[in-house]
């Protein structure tokens, strides 16, 4: 592993000091750029919004995995759907979620977005998110600890770097 | 000013009341028609001055010919004392609205109109305070099903959100509070085929 990294460095020396640039595939630099600069909606519905807030704070810090949270959909592409997802509540966030421009993901947090959790059989609540958003990652957990939430997103950028391919 | 002599100040009222045993209150059940003449009362005595109205709810007992219960909770900071007052009322009957002596009655009200459908009358807005815009029902009474009768789902041709009938995929549970480890006075499901525990002599 190390002698392979080393000779992967030699190779990078020998390009940048011979030709002065590197040759790769265009769809892996975009999948290493946007699975690296994933800009999370602020969409904290109920309690699993305080434990993201804790994944975003500094003991486990999501901005190291470029993670930023905006407060606008219009600047994201990534949203976490973070609590329980009532009726009334449906509409506004298929329209942020509308917002929000391509490429977009959506990490359904929690037991309560991802299939009604503890109020499945209630008459406010929709019994799961995925019947409102197409859903990329589920977290499970009631709420799901920082370490998962952080956990379901490495997931998803290796999701991002699998699937991002340009038809040639 | 103890509680004998708040009853002996409502005596001069006439009014027809049935005094209730609540500790750490002072209650009673009135009509509907004495029950905003009551509230005023308790309101601007200078000797009660029972100003703030803490809460305001109700209650659905099926079991009664009259089935809500409207329950009127004020607070004397003079006092220091908690007032409860209490209406019966039938299905089809209304309340007369609160708005006008506290204007903390609105939301309240709001709030059980949209939870038992109780209607107020003269108040100046009784829209739905919690539940979704065009809910159908009162989720509150004993007879609303749990599951309501609308669900939302995302529609692709239509592009947006829709309500339809409620369809359950899971089967509709009833969860109890005994706890699984310390044993249970049912079969659990699943466990039906499972060997009995010998008993115990």
């Amino acid at each position: 592993m190390k002698e392979e990294q080393l000779e992967q460095d030699k190779y990078f020396e020998e390009e940048l000091s011979n030709r002065g640039f590197l040759l790769t595939r265009i769809d892996e630099v975009a999948a290493w750029a946007r699975s690296n600069s994933l800009w999370p909606m602020t969409f904290g519905l109920a309690c699993c919004a305080v434990e993201m807030m804790q994944a975003a704070a500094s003991r486990y810090d999501m901005d190291r995995f470029g993670l930023l949270f905006r407060p606008s959909p219009r600047q994201s592409d990534l949203m976490i759907v973070a609590g329980t997802l009532t009726n009334k509540m449906a509409p506004a966030l298929r329209r942020v979620y509308d917002q929000m421009p391509d490429p977009k993901w959506v990490i359904s947090m929690g037991s309560c977005a991802n299939g009604g959790g503890y109020y499945h059989f209630s008459y406010a609540v929709v019994r799961g998110c995925d019947q409102i958003v197409p859903v990329d990652v589920y977290v499970p957990g009631c709420p799901p600890t920082a370490e998962a939430l952080l956990y379901g997103i490495l997931q998803l950028q290796k999701k991002i770097r699998r699937t991002t391919k340009f038809k040639g | 000013m103890n509680r004998e002599n708040i009853f002996k100040l409502l005596d001069k009222l006439n009014l027809q009341i049935k005094i209730l045993e609540i500790p750490d209150f002072i209650a009673l059940h009135i009509n509907k028609s004495e029950v905003i003449g009551l509230l005023s009362f308790l309101k601007e005595s200078e000797d009660l001055r029972f100003t703030i109205l803490t809460d305001l709810f109700a209650a659905d007992f099926p079991q009664r010919s009259k089935r809500f219960e409207v329950v009127y909770n004020l607070l004397s900071l003079k006092l220091n004392q908690r007032f409860l007052v209490k209406v019966d009322l039938d299905e089809e009957e209304s309340v007369p609205s609160a708005t006008k002596l506290f204007s903390a009655a609105c939301w309240y009200e709001r709030e059980v109109y949209d939870m038992y459908g109780i209607h107020f009358d003269d108040t100046h807005d009784l829209r739905r305070i919690l539940t979704d815009y065009g809910f159908v029902g009162h989720p509150l009474r004993k007879d609303f099903p749990v599951t309501g009768h609308l669900e939302v789902k995302y529609d692709e041709k239509l592009e947006k959100v829709i309500y339809q009938p409620v369809v359950l995929d899971l089967e509709f549970r009833m969860f109890d509070f005994l706890s699984p480890w310390r044993g249970s006075d049912y079969i659990l499901p699943g466990d039906e085929k499972a060997k009995k525990p010998p008993e115990a002599k």
